[in-house]
């Protein structure tokens, strides 16, 4: 079975997001850019599926500007097998990212789409369930198990108050939540060999989605600013100002 | 316009976000109606006739919408659609899981997790974890929205909406249903409590975790929280985590108990009323949002608080 698994080059989650002064949108300049943490997660899931023979083919596809490349190439020496870039330096609405990866998946076939449950920019937790609607799959989010049984995978998924776990047909779209499993760190051998792998550097025009847009960003601001209060000395303090000062107990 | 509000429930009741949900669609419309997709859902579509402001209250029931199988949702609100011109959903883990799915069934781009209403094509939520917040305007004729309810107030009780069954839809033919584990609590759920007792990595076990953090929530009558950090340390269960990649709360009061303050963590609770923070650290983050800190170690500060509110009749 093939696994196609999208990827998104983000900026690091480690490093704090600062608003442009102009708010036009968050500063991207000489900051550090990764993988986005929940794709890592949906391709080191991939590639422990092909470690058990679960897969047999892991293809990663971006979309983004050159540079995206990168991230590409982090998946590959994770163990995935080649990468599908969409160049493109325009900002891709959810709607037409899963437009564009229904495009790449009606040519490649895979049996399972496994990716990460939202970015950390736009956090919109949408493309997951978004493509598998255009493609008529049934759907899995949030999971934090997968098993595959031959034309068949069982997914348990974190829900409020606890686990859900679902069997779908395959072909099917899965999402991969944090506890799904650790990634693993790419050997320097890994490194090596995954700069022989393939990346096709492909075109938005290549495939006929329309990236016009629904949404128009107005403005991008900081959110409101929680001042430090005051240190109370010990718990008896802490109980009186609760009960008088702040009347909340 | 009209505005269909889809309810979040467990088919034994109603969750307080779907009233928050109502207030936000009131913002958009005089029109709002109320879906409830479950199965065994007489209680709640009584709940849901209750909330001021309501117009009606459709019902579609099927053993996939009991499940809350994301595709049966979306194939018993199509239908719908055409008649409205914004669907919203309260952002929980239904409806973020079935929002997109519809959305996208209907070629719209759904708008995640709005936190403001600033006119009816322009909304407010949130983006990186919170650190910064985008407006955005949508050019869609038809909108679908999950909604941050802890951003808005609950509506009101005291309407009676007329009650009216409509089709399941085609269900989920390739998903099916294997099992749940809901753990069943006495204590307020998390996403809507008044008071919400949260504890970090500093508890150092499970064990340390059960014995601290619950008696002092119980004497609260607050759900408990805990951090990212000790629910990957397996310190508390994952349904337990505040924060960006957990849930969002903002309750009147929010204790934090030997937690540093990250901003995953902070993202996910900087919108309580008052927050109260007790750390070891005295550079912990934590003391950056904190109404009120109280630099000790928790394992005197605990049973010192309890013995505090046990004082002033708690």
């Amino acid at each position: 079975m093939k696994v196609l698994v999208p990827v998104k080059r983000v900026i690091d989650s480690n490093v704090k997001a600062r608003v442009r002064p102009d708010q036009t949108g968050v500063d991207l300049a000489n900051v550090k850019m990764s993988m986005n943490p929940f794709c890592e997660i949906a391709v080191e899931e991939a590639v422990r599926l092909k470690e058990k023979g679960a897969a047999d083919e892991i293809v990663v596809v971006s979309i983004g500007p050159i540079q995206a490349q990168e991230t590409i190439r982090t998946a590959l020496a994770m163990g995935a097998d080649r990468g599908v870039l969409i160049q493109t330096d325009v900002d891709v609405e959810p709607l037409e990212v899963a437009k564009l990866l229904k495009a790449v998946i009606e040519k490649e076939a895979p049996g399972l789409v496994l990716m990460g449950k939202q970015a950390i920019d736009g956090d919109n937790n949408a493309v997951g369930q978004m493509l598998s609607a255009l493609l008529d799959w049934p759907q899995a989010t949030f999971a934090s198990k997968v098993e595959i049984d031959g034309s068949k995978v069982k997914v348990t998924r974190e829900v409020d108050g606890g686990l859900q776990t679902l069997e779908l047909d395959l072909p099917a779209v899965v999402t991969a939540d944090l506890r799904l499993n650790e990634p693993r760190y790419a050997s320097l051998p890994n490194i090596m060999k995954a700069k022989k792998k393939i990346i096709d550097i492909t075109a938005v025009a290549d495939y006929g989605v329309d990236l016009a847009g629904h949404l128009k960003v107005l403005k991008v601001t900081d959110p409101p600013k929680r001042t430090a209060g005051v240190k109370v000395e010990n718990a008896a303090e802490l109980v009186a100002k609760l009960k008088t000062e702040a009347g909340v107990i | 316009m009209a505005v269909l509000v889809i309810a979040d429930h467990d088919n034994a009741s109603l969750k307080d976000s779907t009233h928050k949900t109502v207030t936000a669609a009131k913002a958009l419309s005089g029109d709002v109606d109320v879906l409830i997709a479950g199965q065994g859902v007489d209680g709640v579509a009584a709940e849901a006739a209750k909330i001021e402001g309501v117009r009606k209250v459709l019902v579609a029931t099927s053993d996939a919408l009991g499940q809350h199988i994301a595709e049966a949702i979306t194939a018993a609100v199509l239908p719908l659609a055409p008649s409205y011109d914004a669907i919203l959903v309260p952002a929980t883990s239904v409806g973020k899981n079935f929002a997109p799915r519809l959305a996208a069934k209907l070629d719209v781009a759904p708008i995640s997790e709005i936190v403001e209403i600033v006119s009816p094509d322009t909304f407010v939520r949130p983006i990186y974890a919170g650190n910064a917040l985008e407006t955005v305007q949508s050019s869609d004729a038809k909108k679908v929205i999950t909604v941050r309810a802890t951003a808005f107030k609950a509506a009101g009780e005291g309407g009676s909406a007329p009650i009216e069954q409509i089709a399941a839809g085609d269900g989920a033919p390739k998903t099916r249903f294997v099992s749940d584990e809901i753990v069943k609590s006495d204590r307020p759920e998390l996403a809507g409590a008044k008071i919400v007792v949260s504890g970090g990595r500093a508890m150092g076990s499970a064990e340390e975790f059960h014995r601290v953090i619950e008696p002092l929530a119980d004497k609260l009558g607050a759900a408990v929280g805990a951090s990212r950090a000790a629910v990957d340390a397996g310190y508390a269960p994952n349904d337990y985590q505040v924060g960006q990649t957990g849930k969002v709360v903002a309750p009147q009061l929010y204790i934090a108990i030997g937690i540093s303050g990250a901003i995953q963590h902070l993202a996910g609770m900087k919108d309580s009323k008052v927050i109260v923070a007790i750390n070891k650290d005295s550079d912990a983050p934590i003391f950056q949002v904190a109404d009120y800190g109280l630099v000790s170690d928790y394992k005197t500060a605990v049973p010192e608080l309890m013995d505090a509110l046990t004082a002033a009749g708690k």
